[in-house]
């Protein structure tokens, strides 16, 4: 019976050390945790700072809450001090209101610094021009626009490494998520407005991607491959596509729209402004309409298409 | 005509599933015999005198209860149904589809009908008798409170055999949960089912401030106010600011439904993210709302089973209110993502992390309210102790949550869904088990049995562990929430694999508690005392179950642990004050108006989930009828004469000697 209890005091702290070796083991692996780009390497560093910070309380609380238990049990013959009505002391609670607020201060003054740093919206530091590419979340695949290139994909998305990456994102279908875990974090896709988020591969590789809000029923398969390559590789795989691939017709993009999964396709072309269109569908005549956030300043507004009028997507609107 | 009838009824019920065709089959037997019984032992009549139209807040807490562990048994078996089909990779066991309302079932029935009414039932039981009262505020609109509630939560339940199961995830979010996107009757079912009960939930907070504030014993001033109390207070004044945001944006989203008005679609210049905010500027203080009494409960028993006074009752309190008031101001953090800028994320981060601050001080309170105390290691004690490191855990992920930047990253990612548990699973439910635990001698006169309940204490804490560990990990490795399934070489196998054992634990967890409770009850060995833990407050000083009067005379109170005090007092030799001669006492009589006009209000709902008119408008008069007959019945109280106290006095005490 004694030993019963000493095996099941400690199979608790047991479990926990090898979950913790678990997860120092693999963290190789782990996506988020070894990030292939400048956004996903920041992030991860703002994750490995706050949860230093608060294992500065984390641990401390722990032994604690294992030492007052282990001493203040009742037995017979405990020689631990029993004091039944102290319960109050200015001093101690000054302490535990005074360690949380300097924690807490100081991890608020790292993320507001990281919030205005990492906002997506904002341009990444680099020599090169970015890349733009149009990423729309249709039930349930992706439409990925390379307006420069004139080309266009289903579920697949292949960028040079080392340029920045502009992805302007938008819905044509319920809310979605665009996630790619080694580059950085996510941004939602909504209709009716462009969003923007920058990221960048350091090198050469394929990644993960996926929608990340639940959208509905084959949610799940709404998943895309990201290949990292060298410029020139890029630019080799650009020709082929529009040498190989069917264009994308207006008709071909309705039925593409309609529910249903998909595979990985290509095509050489698609409908000038389609990406535009999809945004500005819901925009009333004469009315500032819903729309886009303060990412979509009209000096930056999308790429190329000049003859759209650049003001459809600049409105703020409530709500954010 | 034949084939008329039949199309109907192949749209009415669902059909094709076998898990659900056995779900249908059992439902059906179990009513038959739930009537069969009932007729057979001729208990119709008792069942409508004693619980039917009871307006007793014990019997009402009861109520809740039973009907939230029959919740949490629904909630566990569609989790472990989800665990099943995660448990490998492409995994086909469950359809997309039915995956998809799996999800969005267990989301709704844990929060709303598991962990809110699990809630009200020991809001109900325990108030009254902590402050010295005879009954709460309002008696009769607290039995409708819960058969609101009932009614609401059975609406919502019967979605999933008759018509179809909502799936466009708990919050439902339009565009998905709007017409085009859902267009079956699950999302009516629910709207409707969260709005009945919801409007249940609004009444239950007003109901109890007033309690708390107009009806407490002489001599309780509100900083003597035991801290179990303090947190239903805390908790009460969030459900009054939160729950009409609720009932609101439910409303909206129906009208957009039904009547094809525009607040959320986008097109004729509706706004989706205005549905986003509105819910979660309810969603966000909802999770404090189910919180903040478990920590009220954790400072009862830290007290108790330490033999000691609670630590920091002033920062208790404060901390309590400050949580209250604060988490109307951090919504945005559920969508840091939505790109509302920089100036906007960084402000609700700092919010987010200023709410760790009063959290962390009440930890450091508990654990020196042990401090220099003698700790007794009974179930709830057990629950308690667990519970720190638990919640210190998942607080602490919740804090990594709220850098924003570092959002980006989480957000609905596995990560997100092994936070929540951890504080929903380590601080909601495992608090309301252990005062569950601590306050059943109180409700039904004895004890639980201790060694059943720390079998079940160690089954659902590993348990817990070995289920949600994981999951942080899993979504590092980039596994979005609510997927049906993955691939083989993604490498999330293993790890889910592991997760799906400890919910499977949990499961055996629950077993063991059910197991107990049926042992305890056929053992039934009464707790004689009134006080079996050695109690602290109030409560602890009336016989067990507490007679229908509460207090034969009302106690005055001088101390924060009065009824300690007054033991004290005792051994020390103090002879307490004579009681002041019984006086005849003023109660409320039973009405069978709640329990009809709630069920009337099944009725519309229903009516208005299929679109049937010629059901909803007739039920709505008579839930006017209703109001109408309550508004001129005269005879609504009666005194129960001093005899009769003595005679039920005697028979409690005579038991207690
Ligand atoms: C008892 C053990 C439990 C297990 C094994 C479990 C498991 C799960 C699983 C597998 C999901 C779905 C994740 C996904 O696919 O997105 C989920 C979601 C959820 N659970 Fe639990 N759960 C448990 C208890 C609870 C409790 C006690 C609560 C609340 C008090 C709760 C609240 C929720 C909520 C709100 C969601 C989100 C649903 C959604 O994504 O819409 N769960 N749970
Ligand atoms: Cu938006
Ligand atoms: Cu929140």
């Amino acid at each position: 019976m004694k030993s019963r209890k000493k095996v099941r005091r400690f199979i608790v702290p047991l479990l926990f050390v090898s979950i913790l070796v678990l997860l120092s083991g693999c963290s190789e692996s782990i996506r988020v945790l070894d990030p292939k780009g400048p956004i996903g390497e920041s992030q991860k560093d703002l994750i490995l700072i706050s949860s230093l910070l608060c294992a500065i309380i984390l641990v401390p609380v722990l032994a604690l809450t294992a030492f007052i238990v282990y001493r203040y049990r009742d037995k017979p013959g405990n020689k631990a001090a029993y004091k039944p009505n102290w319960s109050h002391s200015t001093l101690m609670e000054t302490i535990w209101w005074g360690i949380p607020v300097v924690i807490i201060t100081i991890l608020a003054i790292v993320t507001v610094k990281g919030t205005y740093d990492l906002e997506p919206s904002k341009p990444l530091d680099s020599e090169k021009k970015p890349l733009v590419i149009q990423a729309t979340s249709l039930d349930w695949k992706w439409l990925f626009k390379y307006p420069e290139q004139g080309i266009a994909t289903v579920n697949y998305i292949e960028i040079p490494e080392d340029v920045p990456i502009r992805f302007e994102l938008t819905s044509d279908a319920p809310m979605n998520s665009f996630w790619i875990p080694e580059l950085g974090g996510q941004m939602y896709t909504m209709s009716g407005m462009a969003m923007k988020l920058h990221l960048q591969a350091d090198e050469p590789g394929e990644y993960y991607g996926s929608g990340a809000n639940f959208s509905g029923e084959h949610f799940a398969d709404m998943k895309f491959t990201v290949r990292a390559t060298s410029e020139a590789e890029f630019n080799k795989w650009v020709e082929s596509v529009k040498q190989t691939s069917p264009a994308l017709t207006e008709e071909g993009y309705q039925q593409l729209a309609k529910p249903g999964k998909a595979d990985v396709q290509y095509f050489s072309s698609f409908p000038e402004g389609l990406f535009e269109r999809i945004v500005t569908k819901y925009v009333v005549e004469g009315d500032e309409g819903h729309a886009g956030h303060r990412q979509m300043t009209t000096e930056e507004s999308p790429s190329s298409e000049p003859e759209q009028p650049k003001s459809d997507m600049s409105h703020e609107h409530a709500g954010h | 005509m034949l084939d008329s009838i039949k199309d109907f009824a192949s749209e009415f019920f669902v059909t094709g599933d076998p898990l659900i065709l056995g779900a249908q089959v059992s439902i059906a037997i179990a009513m038959v015999a739930i009537l069969f019984v009932l007729s057979y032992f001729k208990k119709w009549g008792w069942l409508w005198r004693e619980w039917l139209t009871t307006v007793d807040h014990k019997k009402i807490g009861i109520m809740y209860i039973i009907c939230s562990i029959l919740m949490l048994f629904r909630g566990g078996v569609d989790a472990l149904l989800m665990r099943l089909q995660l448990a490998m990779p492409e995994m086909q066991f469950l359809e997309a589809e039915h995956y998809n309302q799996i999800f969005t079932t267990h989301g709704v029935i844990m929060i709303l009908f598991m962990a809110m009414p699990l809630m009200f039932g020991l809001f109900n039981i325990v108030v009254p008798l902590q402050i010295g009262a005879r009954d709460v505020a309002y008696p009769f609109l607290n039995a409708l409170s819960f058969w609101l509630f009932f009614w609401g939560a059975m609406l919502f339940n019967v979605s999933f055999v008759i018509g179809g199961s909502p799936d466009a995830g708990w919050l439902a979010y339009p565009p998905l949960s709007g017409l085009t996107h859902s267009p079956g009757v699950g999302q009516n079912f629910y709207i409707w089912g969260i709005q009945i009960s919801g409007i249940g939930s609004l009444a239950t907070g007003i109901n109890f401030i007033v309690t708390i504030l107009k009806m407490r014993a002489p001599g309780m001033t509100l900083m003597k106010m035991p801290m179990f109390t303090w947190s239903v207070f805390s908790s009460c004044i969030i459900i009054i600011f939160a729950f009409p945001i609720l009932t609101v944006t439910l409303a909206l989203l129906f009208l957009d439904r039904f009547l094809g008005t525009h607040f959320f679609t986008l097109d004729a210049g509706g706004n989706p993210m205005m549905y986003i905010n509105l819910i979660w500027m309810w969603g966000h203080p909802e999770v404090y709302i189910v919180v903040l009494p478990a920590f009220g409960i954790f400072s009862e028993i830290a007290a108790t089973f330490s033999k000691k006074k609670l630590f920091g009752y002033k920062s208790m309190v404060f901390a309590m209110i400050s949580i209250s008031v604060f988490s109307f101001f951090t919504w945005a953090h559920h969508f840091f993502t939505m790109g509302s800028g920089a100036d906007v994320n960084a402000f609700f981060a700092v919010t987010t992390m200023a709410i760790a601050i009063p959290t962390g001080v009440k930890v450091f309170n508990w654990l020196f309210t042990m401090f220099r105390g003698r700790i007794t290691f009974t179930t709830p004690m057990m629950w308690m102790i667990a519970f720190i490191p638990c919640f210190v855990i998942g607080g602490m992920t919740g804090v990594l949550l709220s850098v924003a930047p570092a959002d980006f990253q989480f957000h609905n990612s596995y990560f997100l869904i092994a936070h929540f548990h951890q504080v929903l699973i380590g601080g909601v439910a495992f608090g309301y088990f252990a005062g569950l635990y601590y306050w059943w001698p109180k409700m039904f006169g004895f004890k639980l049995n201790e060694h059943l309940g720390k079998w079940a204490f160690w089954f659902w804490n590993i348990g817990f562990y070995v289920c949600f560990m994981p999951q942080y990990v899993l979504g590092l490795d980039g596994m979005t929430r609510r997927m049906y399934t993955y691939d083989f070489d993604m490498g999330w196998g293993p790890l889910n694999l592991v997760s799906t054992i400890g919910g499977f634990m949990m499961g055996i967890g629950f077993i063991f508690q059910v197991w107990q409770i049926a042992y305890s009850i056929k053992k039934n060995q009464k707790d004689v005392t009134g006080d079996p833990w050695n109690g602290r407050t109030l409560e602890w000083s009336i016989p067990s179950p507490a007679p229908l009067y509460n207090f034969a005379t009302l106690p005055q109170v001088e101390a924060v642990d009065d009824w300690w005090e007054k033991k004290q007092k005792r051994e020390q030799g103090i002879a307490p004050p004579p009681a002041p001669p019984l006086e005849p006492i003023h109660m409320p009589k039973n009405s069978g108006i709640p329990f009809i006009k709630s069920l009337l209000w099944f009725f519309v709902g229903f009516g208005f989930v299929w679109g049937w008119l010629w059901m909803a408008i007739p039920a709505l008069i008579g839930v006017g009828i209703c109001m109408l007959v309550r508004q001129f019945s005269y005879d609504t109280d009666y005194y129960i004469p001093v005899s009769e106290v003595q005679k039920a006095e005697a028979q409690a005490r005579g038991a207690a000697l």
